[in-house]
């Protein structure tokens, strides 16, 4: 007897939960619940919505319509981008050049700022901070590549062909940016050079974040040298960092621009230094056709959000 | 206590050691390492730190070194005389300058700690909360940051003058606290802090601003002051004059930037406007660097 009554309470409660946790499941009951959530985000995607989602949408609406900025614009379907792919060889170039500076320059700035943040992570102090202005500076110092056109400049003054000339390596300057088998090697190293930025400076601050007693205890755990450190305490560690300089890398990486234009020009000679983003302010800003522009951008735009689910994808094997 | 070793261990040592920041590691630590680490870091350095001695030596240059060609990377005969043709030009301009100091104060340091405030109160609930829609916006964010922002220019401009904030702080402010990367950035800092400590506060009976406020920002202090430089360095570069008609409310880097454009006469001035747009961000950059670290040895809190 008792024991039945035992079940039936058992059951009632079995019930009882159920009714509860169906309830919680609601998606109503899950957004009462979470109210403190919704207020803490909403001043922040108010915001967003207006000045970010709300252009982006338009942008790729506008994608689709001739527009030059003076008339309305008018709805032309799909043309801007068969034009992009059939007509444009302009674009196939650029295109090529983007991707080629993104998959050559993207993992070496990555694992460069990922190197000196590591590096610069030994030290202390005022010294430390210095270090990290001295790496960071071509980031901060406005438009710091201008340094590059005295390095690179064509005739037998620019500090590049003095030196080569003195040296007896060349027998006459050499115009750096205005031959087309130099241009994309030269983007490429001021690129690098101008590499240690967002992601360089994310992984400082999340070198600092990492739990010392970690060290210690892999110490105790048979790891001999700082490279077996890095790879098994260290990187694990800062994955959610890895992942924000990764986002930070492909954006920058696609959007080469402003290197191209300050040191080659735009157009640069035979388009040989052009990119998707210089094709694109070319359109934008030059010729005022933002409809034929919004389509570039969408293609990057495409081409970004593919490369960062496969970059994804990799990180999350890091340190297994 | 490890602080203690470490300073006994400096006395011991001598200064060179001194300088790495923890001596008790040095099991994983070769001084073959060690050597070939230095090495990289000399001579990259040098190669970094080019733009940094190019202005600081621009700005000490006379004008007839200015002019010389070729041109040559240090100073010959330094002088002042960059910066007082510079304060002579900034007593003429018609707008005071006292008043485009303070357009920037409000301006830079309004899209500087608005942006962190708000963007690090969505990253919170986007890291520790679990409620309904949390990852769609959240993968919004992150893709937005990948959309080229020289196209959604004109219809952000459309959107503003809708809202009737053009010609106004509000339209360099408003925008700023809305980029991506900072939330992006906050999110993932907050995401690697133990839950117990949140739990524990919760416990207690402490509101989620309070937790927000009180455990979360402290703890993830490095990451603020790394998105305070990032966005410093975004507002200084603005000159608002896409948004900004009325002269009283441009601010100091877009007045620094018009005696700057001056010509070849105004060379001298130039120059120094150069050193004084890039020295700023860097005080700046050396206070919240030297900060970051300050605050992870003096709160150990994981788990």
């Amino acid at each position: 007897m008792a024991d039945l009554k035992k079940e039936g309470e058992a059951v009632n409660m079995q019930e009882h939960a159920y009714v509860i946790a169906s309830q919680q499941n609601k998606l109503s009951y899950r957004i009462k619940k979470n109210r403190a959530s919704y207020v803490m985000i909403a001043p922040y995607f108010i915001l967003f919505f207006f000045f970010t989602v709300l252009p982006v949408a338009m942008s790729i609406a506008l994608s689709f319509t001739y527009y030059d900025m003076l008339q309305m614009p008018s709805f032309v379907g799909w043309k801007n981008y068969i034009k992009l792919f059939l007509e444009d060889d302009i674009f196939l170039i650029s295109l090529k050049n983007t991707l080629i500076l993104a998959v050559i320059t993207g993992p070496v700035s990555y694992l460069l700022c990922l190197l000196f943040a590591w590096i610069i992570n030994e030290f202390r102090g005022w010294l430390r901070a210095f270090l990290t202005l001295i790496f960071y500076a071509p980031s901060i110092c406005g438009n710091a590549y201008t340094i590059w056109t005295l390095i690179l400049s064509g005739d037998r003054y620019g500090y590049l062909n003095g030196l080569l000339l003195r040296w007896g390596i060349l027998d006459e300057a050499i115009q750096w940016t205005k031959t087309e088998k130099y241009v994309l090697p030269v983007l490429i190293i001021v690129q690098l050079w101008l590499s240690l930025g967002t992601g360089f400076l994310a992984f400082i601050a999340g070198l600092q974040t990492i739990d010392k007693s970690l060290y210690e205890a892999a110490a105790l755990d048979g790891i001999k040298n700082r490279w077996q450190e890095l790879w098994y305490v260290t990187l694990p560690s800062m994955k959610p960092q890895l992942m924000f300089g990764a986002v930070m890398q492909i954006t920058s990486s696609f959007a080469i621009c402003d290197v191209s234009i300050q040191l080659l020009g735009n157009p640069s000679v035979n388009y040989a230094g052009a990119t998707v983003v210089t094709h694109l302010l070319d359109y934008g800003n030059v010729r005022f056709e933002m409809g034929y522009a919004s389509a570039i951008a969408t293609v990057l735009f495409l081409l970004m959000i593919g490369t960062n689910k496969l970059v994804q994808k990799l990180l999350r094997r890091v340190g297994e | 206590m490890m602080e203690k070793q470490y300073k006994v261990k400096k006395h011991k040592k001598g200064k060179i050691l001194g300088i790495f920041k923890r001596p008790e590691k040095k099991l994983n630590r070769s001084a073959a390492g060690n050597t070939l680490l230095f090495v990289l870091m000399g001579i990259c350095g040098v190669a970094m730190a080019m733009p940094l001695v190019m202005v600081v030596n621009n700005a000490l240059k006379p004008l007839d070194e200015l002019f010389q060609f070729p041109p040559r990377i240090f100073v010959r005969n330094p002088g002042l005389e960059n910066f007082s043709d510079l304060f002579i030009l900034m007593n003429d301009s018609w707008v005071p300058f006292s008043r485009y100091i303070l357009n920037t104060v409000i301006i830079t340091g309004g899209g500087m700690v608005g942006h962190v405030i708000i963007a690090s109160l969505a990253a919170y609930p986007l890291a520790k909360h679990d409620f309904p829609g949390k990852n769609i916006l959240f993968s919004m964010v992150v893709l937005s940051m990948m959309f080229s922002w020289t196209v959604t220019q004109t219809p952000q401009y459309m959107i503003i003058s809708w809202l009737k904030i053009n010609n106004s702080y509000w339209a360099l402010i408003l925008p700023a606290c809305s980029f991506g990367m900072g939330l992006y950035l906050m999110k993932q800092f907050m995401e690697q802090l133990p839950d117990s400590l949140m739990e524990s506060a919760r416990l207690d009976g402490a509101s989620e601003y309070r937790i927000f406020w009180n455990i979360v920002m402290p703890n993830v202090k490095p990451a603020w002051l790394t998105l305070a430089i990032f966005q410093f360095q975004q507002m200084w570069a603005n000159t608002g004059s896409t948004f900004l008609r009325d002269e009283q409310l441009k601010p100091l880097q877009y007045a620094l930037f018009q005696i700057g454009a001056g010509g070849a006469a105004r060379a001298g001035a130039a120059a120094a406007v150069t050193f004084i747009i890039a020295a700023i961000p860097i005080i700046f950059f050396l206070i919240c660097q030297r900060n970051i670290l300050e605050t992870m040895t003096t709160s150990g809190m994981k788990d």
